[in-house]
């Protein structure tokens, strides 16, 4: 087995695709719900965020989607809940750096624990899209502009 | 029969590994590799006889010319059409859109109908939706069947005398189903329509004639036929072609130009405006020399005998859905593994040196129908082997437990 693939679907990853965490929908006053689309594979993701007195209350995910988008909402979930809106705002950015392996803050990547795993995208050009679907719609919901985000809009 | 093995051998790229396995390319459907004969072609070409076309006076121009008109003779008579029915095109995506443009403007009205399938790849929707904005026609799809064919009752209740163009795949890229053309094109003539039908899956693949088959137009893509990327060919019924109106303007496609207005040429140069890929369309004509002296017949058979071995092994795999006929099928199959998203086992069979394509194959709207976001294909031509399927077999195993909870 390629290293680089071991390091891609860690077993931590693949226990999230498997059994992610915090899968479902949230509706009601508060609510934000975005559709996120990565049209160059047909994956789809819907993220749906609480916000109170600008921070995440609860946030919960469902879509269908290949093990690294899946573990990357799943652990984002699990991450961003109760952070305030900056923070979570913030992680997105570092998140992005992990994944791409441009503009890394490495200070700033502790803070997002297992998500690290995810490092092994950057070996992978064409699957960062797929590791980032959720973080667009989650940085979309952080706005509170409900609607779709598609993985072709902006330079993900 | 064919030597497969020494034909295998014209085509340097596939003698490589590929993160450290030996390269299997099963991508044929997105585009085929090209024999040492027709990167010869290309190099010599540039080597000797480089200039442009039409025009010159010099000794440059002239082989230039008469390579390129003799090749459009070859892709002529590769489809039994005459040289004044053949329009080089970028490909077969171009081709719709030409005749979208020419004859679907001209000739298209509120209250007309343009039928497709839900088979179709994007290159046969979207350029006769943005037609249908333009006309005010309405377009109308012939749906598929769980099984993977054309509803053949639900074809016969929407051919009405408003159907003016039913554009068809011949063989499907997803599904891998090869339609019945003659009888459908039949049947679509008999209610007055023009039939245009997607030989970008066939041309490489099958004997194509398109007097028996009787259709339209009938356009191809050279890169999925031995040929290099951006040359492509349309074939347009003489009767119908003197009746289309120019889509793009520009120089080779005139004879009268005036500040204000034009007179445009008739034929195929009336639809190649500018310079054209004048060394892809001659080497088109290599690829049609190389696949000729293989037999189209004989590549059909190997491709059937692919799609069997391929169907046979895959069937073994637990946990798999295999998308399309079972029976008779061009040389693809599409399928989902249970547990393995189509992305991941890409990335995983690559790593194999395994290349596969997964994603919606360009059918998006297909894939929503079969509730799939997407599946994973492998897709043969005439230089792959059984043994290359078997190592596929066993990447396919490893991948199913790697991915399987």
């Amino acid at each position: 087995m390629n290293d680089e693939l071991r390091d891609l679907y860690q077993s931590v990853i693949l226990d999230h695709s498997r059994k992610p965490r915090n899968f479902g929908e949230l509706h009601g006053d508060g609510c934000v719900h975005v559709h996120g689309d990565n049209p160059s594979c047909g994956d789809e993701i819907d993220v749906y965020l609480k916000l109170n007195a600008g921070k995440i209350e609860d946030i919960k995910f469902n879509g269908q989607g290949c093990a690294i988008s899946q573990a990357s909402a799943s652990m984002m979930t699990q991450k961003i809940k109760g952070k305030a809106r900056e923070e979570a705002t913030k992680m997105a950015t570092v998140f992005r750096g992990i994944v791409t392996g441009k503009d890394r803050q490495l200070a700033e990547e502790e803070e997002l624990g297992e998500l690290i795993l995810l490092e092994g995208v950057q070996h992978f050009p064409q699957r960062v899209k797929c590791a980032m679907l959720s973080w667009r719609a989650l940085e979309q919901a952080l706005n509170e502009k409900a609607g779709t985000v598609s993985t072709e809009e902006l330079g993900d | 029969m064919p030597d497969w093995t020494a034909i295998r051998h014209d085509f340097p790229i596939l003698n490589q590994e590929v993160q450290g396995h030996p390269l299997i390319y099963f991508d044929n459907a997105a585009t085929s590799q090209k024999p040492r004969q027709v990167i010869d072609a290309l190099v010599h070409y540039y080597e000797h006889d480089n200039a442009n076309v039409h025009r010159g006076l010099h000794e440059l121009s002239n082989r230039a010319t008469d390579a390129y008109e003799e090749s459009r003779r070859k892709v002529a008579r590769f489809l039994n059409a005459t040289e004044e029915e053949m329009i080089f095109t970028r490909g077969a995506t171009e081709g719709i859109n030409l005749v979208a443009q020419s004859w679907g403007r001209a000739n298209l009205k509120p209250g007309d109908v343009i039928l497709l399938t839900e088979m179709e790849h994007h290159s046969n929707l979207v350029p006769w939706q943005l037609v249908a904005a333009q006309t005010g026609a309405e377009l109308k799809h012939v749906p598929v069947t769980d099984e993977g064919i054309l509803d053949l009752d639900a074809f016969n209740s929407l051919l009405t005398e408003q159907v003016k163009l039913f554009a068809f795949v011949h063989v499907s890229n997803s599904l891998g189903t090869i339609n019945p053309a003659q009888q459908l094109i039949a049947q679509a003539h008999a209610v007055g329509a023009k039939v245009l039908l997607d030989g970008a899956q066939s041309a490489g693949h099958m004997p194509v004639d398109v007097k028996d088959l009787d259709c339209d137009f009938y356009v191809l893509s050279g890169h999925k036929m031995c040929a290099p990327t951006g040359i492509g060919a349309l074939y347009v019924r003489g009767s119908v072609l003197a009746d289309m109106p120019p889509w793009q303007g520009g120089g080779e496609m005139i004879v009268r130009v005036q500040f204000s207005s034009s007179t445009f040429k008739e034929g195929p140069a009336r639809f190649e405006a500018g310079t054209p890929d004048i060394s892809g369309a001659i080497v088109l004509g290599t690829a049609i020399d190389y696949l000729e002296s293989i037999g189209r017949e004989a590549i059909a058979a190997h491709d059937a005998d692919l799609a069997q071995h391929a169907l046979a092994r895959m069937s073994e795999i637990e946990g798999i859905r295999i998308f399309g006929p079972k029976t008779e099928r061009g040389a693809l199959v599409a399928f989902a593994l249970e547990g393995a998203h189509p992305h991941d086992l890409t990335t995983f069979a690559n790593t194999q040196g395994l290349a596969l394509r997964g994603g919606h194959h360009c059918t998006q709207p297909l894939m929503r129908k079969f509730k799939v976001p997407s599946t994973s294909r492998a897709s043969f031509y005439f230089y792959n082997t059984k043994d290359e399927i078997d190592r596929m077999i066993d990447i396919l195993q490893d991948a199913r437990k790697f991915f399987a909870p």
